[in-house]
């Protein structure tokens, strides 16, 4: 890709992030990984939840409607990222940190009260079942949130 | 399903991951060997669907009533690798190069979900 022309010297100071393709926002480096894994699992916990609401909600109930809360959170992310900015990245803070809570929660619910979760859900186990990216992902994105605010001042 | 096809498939995904985090670690974009390790990956996926398409229509079903998850998955997997194709084009950095590897990593592992799901499946997700 052709280096740009104009220097970032050159974009007023707030003007709107769309403007130079210097300017790193949220989404791009190691934004572009957690964007693309972010997608990953919103399309994952989505079509999970959609399935097993649509066909067997009462066999779990609870477990089901969790992976829709799931995959809520982390389509709000996503779209956060993507749309940058200050008030996206609060959004995204919050999102990661409640993402974060969950998976803390509902893994430890799962280990100390199997019955409660007759079927697995995507934090089940502190989300052993992927890899532990669902306890990866928040912990990374807060990491990457807190560190954009001083660069994109 | 066809095993044999469905190991060969997250082998060269992991390949290609592995390959493609090793750019990553050294610090360098994806070039245009990735991007032909990925055409082959993906012509693999490809065939794969073909012949999980056939197989459908030909009345075999996978073990367990799994048909809808096993065809969700079937159409996921060729679409892991031109997503973060696309990517890796606007991130031409490390960054791009780790995204691919994440998205050959995810090929891999829905490759083995794939072969769960088709042998009756532990359960859905």
């Amino acid at each position: 890709m052709a280096e740009p022309a104009t220097p970032d010297a050159a974009v007023p100071a707030g003007a709107p992030r769309t403007s130079g393709p210097r300017e790193r926002g949220l989404r791009d480096g190691p934004g572009r990984l957690l964007v693309t894994l972010y997608g990953v699992f919103t399309v994952g916990a989505a079509s999970r939840s959609l399935y097993q609401l649509s066909t067997r909600f009462e066999e779990a109930p609870l477990a089901y409607a969790l992976s829709a809360v799931a995959a809520l959170v982390y389509a709000f992310i996503t779209v956060a990222l993507v749309r940058g900015g200050e008030g996206a990245r609060r959004i995204a803070l919050g999102c990661c940190a409640a993402e974060l809570a969950g998976v803390l929660a509902v893994g430890t619910w799962t280990l100390v009260d199997p019955s409660a979760f007759p079927d697995a859900t995507v934090w089940s186990d502190y989300g052993r079942g992927y890899l532990f990216l669902p306890l990866v992902l928040p912990v990374t994105g807060l990491l990457w949130l807190r560190r954009s605010r001083r660069h994109e001042r | 399903m066809l095993t044999p096809l469905t190991v060969a498939v997250a082998v060269a995904a992991l390949l290609l991951a592995a390959w493609c985090a090793y750019a990553a670690l050294r610090g360098q974009p994806v070039k245009d060997w990735h991007y032909l390790g990925m055409a082959v990956v993906l012509l693999l996926t490809l065939v794969q669907l073909a012949i999980g398409v056939v197989q459908l229509s030909g009345g075999q079903r996978p073990s367990g009533d799994t048909t809808v998850v096993f065809a969700s998955y079937l159409v996921a997997v060729p679409l892991c690798l031109p997503v973060v194709a696309m990517v890796s084009l606007g991130e031409r950095s490390r960054w791009g190069s780790a995204t691919v590897a994440a998205g050959a990593l995810v090929l891999a592992v829905l490759q083995l979900r794939l072969d769960d799901v088709w042998a009756g499946g532990v359960s859905v997700g």
